[in-house]
């Protein structure tokens, strides 16, 4: 059981991840993005989408290539939640509108967006034996039990997100553009003046970092849950927790890679012990969120200098003003 | 900053800030937008099926204002959502981002329910109410207030904090809806006791009763010692020190005050209207209210504008769903959400206008 345990809270852990990561790019470059539970939503459908117009082309779901499944989901995520990303951008970027009530409105519009065309559009026949195809693990794990089945045992999206979160590291902390992009979440204005072109910087990072995120909705989808419908909504409860997940490390990616599986652990332990009573089931479950809060708490009462958010987080730049 | 028009080009389009801007170009913008809004709503809902747009703008009316009983309904809607946005203004006015609407209205509905539940029966009604009322406002008051207290103390970053407690908020009502329904069909049936009475029909309380809370907020506001010091510490929390404001007793009053409304909303949700809860019971609207809040630029009349107009595009929409035959009732989140957009970037257009290049050589040349 602790197998399963610890397979499922790395599972969950991924779909964190993804978000996680997404919403730290996006926060480096002083954008406040509450649209990222609506934005893994309609990347959830994007690759959804994708998939079931692949497995439309061929003559059963039996056929359909590893390589090509996962390529073409990730493919379908990163363009839906690019897309989302990018109204997003527009608005607040552009516009300079509000980014926590754009947020919301994407998050609710995510949400309708995609509860629609997954019931309406997308054809989940063939789902869950496309799922157990992208969800094969590595070739030397095959069959193997214990601790390699723990750490090589899952699909290919759970190393990519650890890359991901990795290069994402390497990108911040040894690259002039992730000096430049730090530069802009502490300070557009001095940015600005340093010759960095705050929109430009401002408008990839936001449309990199929703792609990513979508890649979160897509794996829970296709690989955890292996192509149900059914607990679809918990995918907005993990946005809201991945964007939580950001301040708990730190705005440190390779930090939110341990952080995320802890959180997955939390979330799953509910769901994997079979001898308890519901009601202790429903109070197992509110424990994420208590977490959540208590490391709010004290990351907010240590208060030191290098964990702080990006100066200029959640405000507007515009060059004329003083 | 102009660019040199010696040398360098100008641009096409530039952007500045505008000075002020009068009252009927502000009404201007916002009723074009909206009128778009709804174009481009229509124009979705058609590409998704074969009807036209005109039966598009007759369901939606028919929807929200077909009928008396619809007509009511709205007015419910309305009001409660009215209710809920009444009790996120204080504290959005001194930026204090309350994203828990949603938790407070469920405390407070809970714990109305649960009063109905243990003493049902075993207390007269004329007891029972007050008791529920009590214990609606005081637990939804607890649960923006603990969020208060950690953000005046330690600065704890209050979005996520409250965005938290929603979902414990959740939680709770899934616990005890376990502990009451032996059956574990999940669905609590609606409870005889403690129904608060009618006045005149069933709709009416919730309306006279929120409209009552908006009028005394209006004047809260805008005439009281407390509602100065609201919009100070909105304005600047460092102007807010020097003239001698103690800020987190602001901040810490002010959430119980729209703790304490929110909670009142889930006392007339479990009193008056539903009789029960479930973890949707809030219907969102903590969510929506933000958005009621946020687009009336936090001005109590305007509010029941906005809210009426929410509650009316949500309302018709189920209508259309029915005439245009979706078979879920997403429709509605994505028409809401386009609607948001729109009105959304009308923000930059009050603050913000744009300036083409050939108008501006005209104005040189003046």
């Amino acid at each position: 059981m602790i197998i399963t345990f610890l397979m499922s809270a790395i599972a969950i852990g991924t779909v964190l991840l993804f978000g996680c990561v997404g919403e730290t790019i996006t926060e480096k470059a002083g954008h406040l993005n509450l649209g990222i539970p609506g934005i893994m939503c309609t990347g959830t459908v994007g690759g959804c989408l994708f998939v079931s117009l692949y497995l439309k082309g061929l003559q059963s779901p039996d056929s359909a290539s590893w390589l090509v499944l996962v390529l073409i989901s990730m493919l379908g995520a990163f363009l839906f939640a690019m897309l989302t990303g990018l109204i997003y951008a527009v608005m607040t970027i552009t516009f300079r509108c509000n980014q926590n009530i754009t947020g919301l409105a994407i998050t609710i519009f995510g949400n309708g967006l995609t509860q629609f065309l997954m019931h309406s559009y997308v054809d989940r026949s063939g789902f869950s034996t496309a799922g157990k195809i992208i969800a094969q693990c590595l070739p030397f794990a095959e069959g193997k039990d214990g601790i390699v089945k723990v750490l090589f045992g899952h699909g290919i999206y759970v190393y990519l997100a650890i890359a991901i979160a990795l290069i994402t590291t390497f990108i911040f902390n040894r690259t002039r553009v992730g000096l430049n992009l730090r530069a802009i979440g502490e300070s557009a204005a001095t940015a600005d003046a340093m010759g960095v072109n705050v929109t430009v910087y401002k408008y990839v990072a936001i449309l990199i970092g929703s792609g990513i995120a979508g890649f979160g909705g897509v794996f829970y989808i296709m690989d955890y849950v292996k192509g149900s419908w059914e607990t679809a909504f918990t995918i907005e409860a993990f946005g809201w927790l991945a964007i939580a997940l950001v301040i708990f490390t730190l705005w440190k990616p390779t930090v939110s890679i341990f952080g995320s599986y802890i959180f997955g652990a939390l979330y799953i332990a509910a769901f994997v012990f079979g001898n308890i009573t519901s009601s202790e089931r429903e109070i197992l479950k509110m424990l994420p969120y208590i977490i959540t809060i208590i490391v709010l708490i004290i990351t907010s009462i240590t208060n030191k200098k290098e964990n702080q958010p990006p100066a200029s987080l959640g405000l507007s730049y515009f060059r004329e003003d003083r | 900053m102009k660019k040199s028009t010696n040398n360098l080009k100008e641009p096409f389009v530039r952007i500045v800030k505008r000075d002020n801007i009068s009252i009927s170009k502000i009404v201007i913008i916002y009723a074009v937008a909206i009128v778009f809004g709804l174009l481009l709503c229509g124009v979705i809902c058609t590409l998704f099926s074969d009807k036209g747009i005109g039966e598009f703008f007759e369901s939606l009316f028919n929807g929200a204002i077909g009928s008396e009983r619809k007509i009511w309904l709205l007015l419910q809607d309305t009001s409660l959502l009215l209710g809920t946005s009444i009790a996120l203004l204080p504290a959005f006015k001194m930026k204090f981002w309350n994203l828990g609407g949603n938790g407070q209205i469920l405390v407070g509905c809970l714990s109305a329910i649960a009063c109905m539940f243990y003493l049902g029966g075993k207390v007269a009604d004329s007891v029972l109410i007050p008791i529920m009322l009590v214990a609606s406002v005081l637990s939804g008051a607890v649960w923006a207030v603990i969020p208060a207290i950690f953000r005046a103390k330690f600065n704890t970053n209050e979005s996520l904090f409250t965005l938290m407690m929603n979902y414990i908020a959740q939680g709770l009502v899934s616990f005890c809806i376990t502990i009451w329904v032996k059956t574990g069909s999940g669905v609590l049936p609606p409870i005889a006791y403690g129904n608060v009475p009618e006045i005149g029909n069933k709709y009416l309380l919730p309306i006279i009763l929120f409209t009552l809370i908006t009028v005394l907020m209006y004047i809260y506001l805008k005439y009281s010692k407390h509602g100065y010091e609201i919009s100070v510490v909105g304005e600047s929390i460092n102007t807010a020190k020097y003239v001698g404001i103690k800020v987190n007793k602001v901040i810490i009053r002010t959430m119980v005050l729209s703790g304490a409304i929110a909670g009142l909303v889930g006392f007339v949700l479990a009193g008056s209207i539903n009789h029960t809860v479930s973890t949707a019971s809030a219907n969102n609207m903590g969510f929506t209210g933000i958005m009621a809040t946020w687009l009336a630029a936090f001005n109590p009349i305007i509010i029941a504008l906005t809210s009426f107009f929410i509650s009316f595009i949500s309302k018709g929409m189920m209508d259309v769903r029915k005439t245009f035959m979706f078979t879920n009732d997403a429709i509605s989140n994505i028409v809401v959400g386009v609607i948001y957009f729109i009105v959304i970037v009308c923000s930059f257009f009050i603050s913000y206008k744009l300036v083409f290049r050939k108008k501006e050589k005209e104005d040189n040349q003046k």
